[in-house]
């Protein structure tokens, strides 16, 4: 078989690399399978990457066999593949790990709410409700010092994110 | 701008050229492909219109979009076929992905001169991967292909590894098919006409092909 038009790559046609590549129909069908469930994986971690950012960092990454495209063979593949899997696992804990705190500190914040004099001092963020953006929740005393002898506590609640630019009423 | 005011520009319909994948590299990866479009075109400063498109991409591309990019079919589909060749795409970026990186990290799409905006227009639009060659040092029709022994990639000291799969003409490895860029394709500041080339991969559709070649070719030449 003649790959050009002008048979300028004569050493290309009787390389040992294409007959190790050219193995049994078998090996070609498991490497054709593994490369299916390597996207399919892929798809599967990326979602949750998506999912969880930015409260979870999950880690994406499986070290490559090569520093330069090659056909990766059969044990590559299944590396990939069960590293993505792992990878895949790991983030199922860490969304889920990460979900009971939120729960949790999304009740701690109601009954902060409820009865601010028996949080004093406690300050849960929107991060840590798993809610975006910026702001939190202060249990703090009215009135600063009068409030904490008289136990006047309230819970304040921040205005959110600093501006990005002065606000154009300023310049006015 | 989408594939027909790219053609409309142009004022002509390019009919992409096929490239040819050694057979048992197909028969590994079905959906691999190539395609080039040859257009007049040197390196150079960017015309203003490129530029005010680039600033327009950079005005439309947010930090969700790239977050949110992977789970998209062709950033995905780039991402699977890196996987499927050893390469980790959260360390050898993707094209679609390194460009995504860098406007985050610059704060806009960067101009680094023509032909490289045209290339990153088309692939922020389309997502597909391309390069840019001189077409006047093509020799036949483009391939992919493994390196044979002995073989290197121009301006790259030192050889390829055996095996490693390269973008071709008839005659010599020109470029690595993906992973770090080791030659400019062969652009000099004499070269009259560039051979736009984007690699197609399984789950990258050929209207996706097209549309990217169509909106570098319009804008090299805008």
């Amino acid at each position: 078989m003649i790959y050009t038009r002008f048979g300028l790559m004569p050493d290309l046609l009787d390389r040992e690399m294409l007959t190790t590549l050219r193995v049994g129909g078998d090996e070609r069908l498991a490497r054709a399978e593994l490369r299916r469930q390597i996207g399919r994986l892929e798809h599967q971690l990326s979602r949750l990457a998506a999912e969880a950012f930015p409260r979870v960092a999950i880690d994406t990454g499986v070290a490559g066999h090569f520093a330069e495209p090659r056909v990766a063979g059969l044990a590559e593949l299944e590396q990939v593949r069960d590293a993505l899997a792992d990878r895949i696992a790991a983030a199922r804990v860490a969304l889920e790990t990460q979900g009971e705190l939120e729960t949790s500190n999304r009740e701690l914040l109601r009954r902060m709410l409820a009865a601010p004099a028996e949080h004093k001092w406690l300050r849960i963020s929107r991060a840590d409700v798993g809610e975006p953006g910026c702001g939190h929740w202060h249990s703090r005393p009215r009135l600063g010092p009068l409030g904490m002898l008289m136990g006047w506590w309230r819970v304040k609640v921040s205005s959110g994110c600093p501006l990005s630019a002065r606000l154009a009423a300023v310049e006015r | 701008m989408d594939a027909g005011g790219a053609r409309s520009q142009l004022g002509w319909e390019p009919s992409p050229e096929q490239g040819w994948v050694a057979p048992h590299i197909a028969e590994e990866f079905p959906g691999l492909g190539l395609a080039w479009v040859e257009v007049d075109g040197r390196l150079g400063r960017t015309t203003e219109p490129v530029l005010q498109r680039l600033r327009d991409l950079s005005d439309r591309f947010y930090g969700s979009h790239a977050i949110h990019m992977r789970e998209r079919p062709i950033p995905w589909a780039y991402r699977v076929f890196f996987r499927q060749i050893g390469l980790d795409p959260d360390r050898t970026r993707t094209p679609i992905e390194q460009l995504a990186l860098d406007r985050l990290h610059a704060g806009a799409f960067a101009s680094r001169g023509m032909p490289v905006d045209a290339l990153t227009i088309a692939t922020v639009e389309t997502g597909v991967a391309l390069r840019a060659f001189d077409a006047a040092k093509l020799s036949g029709r483009l391939c992919i292909r493994d390196s044979a022994p002995g073989e290197s990639l121009p301006g790259k000291p030192g050889k390829l590894a055996q095996g490693t799969l390269t973008i071709a003409d008839e005659r010599a490895p020109l470029e690595l098919l993906f992973g770090p860029s080791t030659a400019d394709g062969g652009l000099e500041s004499d070269t009259a006409r560039i051979a736009v080339v984007a690699v197609q991969v399984k789950g990258v559709p050929q209207a996706a092909i097209d549309e990217a070649l169509w909106i570098a070719c319009a804008a090299i030449q805008a």
